[in-house]
């Protein structure tokens, strides 16, 4: 951080804590947390499926949400890693990005919105599945649903009702900013409100993202179209997982003693 | 390779369900898998557990031919499958099986003092309220309800279906206990996405590596037999294990060690395994069976002895597979038929089928049950239709079955009367390819073997101990679930459903 001492120092305090402070250490707890787990708790590791017990809703709800929030997440990474003059150089007027980030944004979000809103739903209203959610989807459901929803709400403010707002020249800028370890703090201080809840919800979401379901995006099995159909295993050569299971086990000493 | 077979003489199952009970006691009776049944006993006729498994252009389970004569997974290939991760279309949902219950037990000995007797009413698992019991694993018990659902038995199929069901009055059943086949070609471990299941080099059995699975349920939809189940708590798969820490130290299984009828039997079988995938692509279906037994090898064999040797199965293991009551039913004697062979998944749990209501048809016909072309005659009239029989052991192969059935009839008529003193017509076993001595053998073996010979297990090797000690604390279906509170992340207790009257399972 002390590449970019100017910048840090005309920040206010405030900006610094919320703008570097707070992003740096929920992503520290991001990246520590994540390797934690997947050490610590293999079992744990799961997508927590409850098609079992309801599968109406989920039938659309989940597609919806899952797709939905592919889509977004390209979008991010197209308007938050891409910087302007890129797509510039590349022969993109602002004004062609600006239409379609728009409606395929709008799209994906409503997709999204709709796919989780249906999803909470079924959580609350299926009595069996409410009694199933452990505290680690109480702390996510609310979480991810207020950075969505905040999201969308100031793409759609700003964005498409309002005047339009360049995040692109604000908002990236600060978000770029904390990966190449030059944080531009006041990049992001005069951005719109929505906006800024929004960034702040989502280093949120990453911080608690190691803790909850939502580490099953890093299972996402694209090995399996290339792994040969039959697998064998030998007894005789147990493989780390095993290893790592066993310690895990052996922590909360707890369990068996019941 | 080698893999722990099993045998069941459907002859003697009385349907007690001993099995069941005893299995889920030892392995299923926890949070989450209140649903789950490793080992069913389902009445045949029936539609079985879940509701209409059987029925695979419902339930896409198992393997078939696609139109270039390739094998491939019913439930669709490996695009289509990660395409459905988000919503699979093909998943028993849990009416399909049946909402689980416990009773307020509690109220039996709480309840205030009152004129009526206090009742334990029945409760869900899954929501903790009052429920009413509508469906069970085996609902259909000794035919209750069957001629309201029988009827929805999918191996009732085709034009001879017809008459059984308009002759209910003279009605059958036999008994099925089920079990995870532990097939050569397993489809569940073909298609688990995140390659969490495996079948085990040293003894077949297939398991799920409780650490990988992450959840994407494809196992359930893919086992046509739907003996993979979602434990609805740890969001897991899991299976029937055929109780492999038992059979490592060289015990039966639960399932066989407390058989009543004494009907099950344990045994090693050889196998080729480079020959599985071509046995499982045979074109035509009622081949299948031939083409399974054709992958098993004689343990006698010295050829096979020195490959086996070669490949490192010790040689007690080879002395176990000679002596294999397994092999002697399956590829011996062929009295033992796979079930549904038309699934392609080379299943490993074999069944001789029921012969005694053939006998109760010759009897009620006024016929001699002793005079074998008398009965040979009868197996083709039988209280239980030769083609139900087909529909389940032998892809609708009614000459496969019939064929062990006379078998067994030979056998039963020749030994019947060596027993009172005769001679024996030797005839009669020629017929059916036996010779006296085998005929003693067979006999022996279906129905006087001891333990020792009905379960032949060799204990897992010595050399294998470290790998085991591994695994030695901690359980592989160990869930989360401690008497009233969890812990799955981050060591937070989490509450669960779980209440005062019904404490987590398995713990008195």
């Amino acid at each position: 951080m002390s590449a970019a001492p100017p910048p840090l120092a005309a920040a206010s305090g405030a900006d610094l804590l919320l703008w570097v402070a707070v992003p740096y250490v929920c992503l520290a707890v991001f990246a520590v947390g994540h390797v934690w787990r997947y050490r610590q708790d293999q079992f744990g590791w799961t997508s927590r499926t409850t098609q079992l017990l309801e599968h109406r809703w989920l039938r659309w709800g989940s597609p919806l949400f899952h797709l939905g929030a592919f889509l977004v997440i390209a979008g991010h990474v197209v308007g938050l890693a891409v910087p302007d003059t890129w797509t510039e150089a590349a022969g993109i007027s602002e004004h062609a990005y600006h239409i379609t980030a728009v409606w395929a944004g709008s799209i994906a979000g409503v997709a999204m919105v709709a796919g989780l809103g249906m999803l909470c739903a079924r959580r609350l209203l299926t009595r069996r599945i409410r009694l199933g959610t452990d505290r680690s989807d109480k702390l996510l459901f609310p979480l991810l649903s207020a950075t969505v929803l905040l999201g969308i709400t100031a793409t759609a403010a700003h964005n498409v009702f309002g005047a339009g707002y360049d995040y692109r020249s604000t908002v990236s800028v600060w978000f770029r900013g904390l990966f190449v370890l030059q944080p531009e703090p006041e990049a992001i201080a005069g951005a719109p409100l929505l906006f800024q809840l929004h960034a702040l919800t989502a280093f949120l979401l990453f911080a608690a993202w190691p803790f909850t379901r939502l580490v099953h995006v890093w299972s996402a099995p694209i090995g399996y179209l290339v792994r040969p159909y039959l697998v064998y295993r030998r007894r005789t050569a147990p493989t780390t997982t095993h290893a790592a299971g066993a310690r895990t086990r052996s922590a909360p000493g707890s369990r068996r003693a019941a | 390779m080698a893999q722990v077979a099993m045998v069941m003489n459907l002859d003697k199952c009385i349907g007690c369900h001993t099995c069941s009970v005893t299995c889920k006691q030892t392995w299923t009776n926890r949070t989450g898998v209140e649903y789950a049944w490793f080992n069913n006993v389902e009445t045949k006729p029936g539609v079985g557990y879940p509701r209409r498994y059987e029925d695979q252009e419902q339930w896409k389970g198992g393997w078939m031919l696609d139109r270039r004569g390739r094998l491939v997974l019913r439930s669709g290939g490996r695009i289509k499958r990660l395409l459905s991760l988000f919503s699979n279309p093909d998943l028993p949902s849990i009416e399909d099986y049946y909402e689980p219950v416990t009773y307020d037990y509690d109220n039996l000995v709480s309840a205030p003092a009152q004129k009526d007797f206090p009742v334990a009413r029945p409760r869900s698992v899954l929501t903790g309220r009052p429920t009413a019991i509508t469906w069970g694993a085996n609902w259909e018990d000794g035919l209750g309800g069957a001629p309201e659902h029988a009827g929805g038995d999918p191996n009732l199929t085709g034009a001879w279906a017809e008459k059984v069901r308009f002759e209910f009055e003279q009605t059958f059943l036999f008994h099925l206990p089920r079990l995870c086949e532990h097939c050569l070609n397993p489809a569940c471990v073909s298609a688990c996405p995140s390659g969490a299941m495996y079948k085990r080099v040293e003894d077949g059995i297939v398991l799920v590596d409780q650490d990988r699975c992450r959840g994407w349920r494809m196992c359930v939809t893919a086992c046509p037999y739907k003996k993979v189940y979602v434990n609805h708590a740890t969001g897991k798969a899991e299976k029937c294990t055929f109780c492999f820490p038992r059979v490592e130290a060289g015990q039966p299984t639960v399932c066989s060690e407390t058989c009543v009828g004494r009907l099950r039997y344990l045994g090693l079988l050889l196998y080729d395994a480079d020959r599985v995938g071509e046995a499982a692509a045979t074109p035509d279906e009622k081949d299948l069976l031939d083409a399974q037994r054709d992958v098993f090898l004689d343990p006698h064999d010295p050829d096979v002895i020195a490959a086996a040797r070669e490949s490192g199965i010790p040689e007690d293991w080879l002395e176990a597979a000679r002596r294999s009551p397994v092999y002697a039913l399956v590829s011996k004697y062929r009295v033992a038929l796979p079930l549904h062979p038309e699934y392609r998944t080379l299943p490993m749990v074999w069944y001789v089928p029921p012969l005694s209501p053939v006998l109760d048809a010759v009897d009620a016909a006024g016929g001699d049950q002793d005079d074998p072309d008398h009965v040979f005659a009868a197996v083709t009239r039988l209280r239980i239709p030769l083609e139900y029989l087909a529909e389940l052991f032998s892809a609708g192969d009614t000459d496969v079955v019939a064929g062990v059935l006379m078998k067994l009839t030979a056998l039963r008529s020749y030994m019947r009367e060596r027993t009172l003193g005769e001679a024996g017509d030797e005839d009669v076993l020629a017929a059916v390819g036996l010779t006296p001595r085998e005929a003693e053998d067979l006999h022996r073996l279906l129905a006087v073997a001891k333990y020792a010979d009905r379960y032949v297990v060799p204990a897992a090797h010595k050399e294998d101990a470290a790998a085991l000690s591994a695994m030695e604390n901690r359980c592989p279906v160990e869930t989360s679930d401690t008497a009233g509170s969890r812990t799955t992340l981050l060591g937070i207790p989490t509450l669960r459903r779980r209440t005062p009257e019904t404490p987590a399972g398995g713990r008195p």
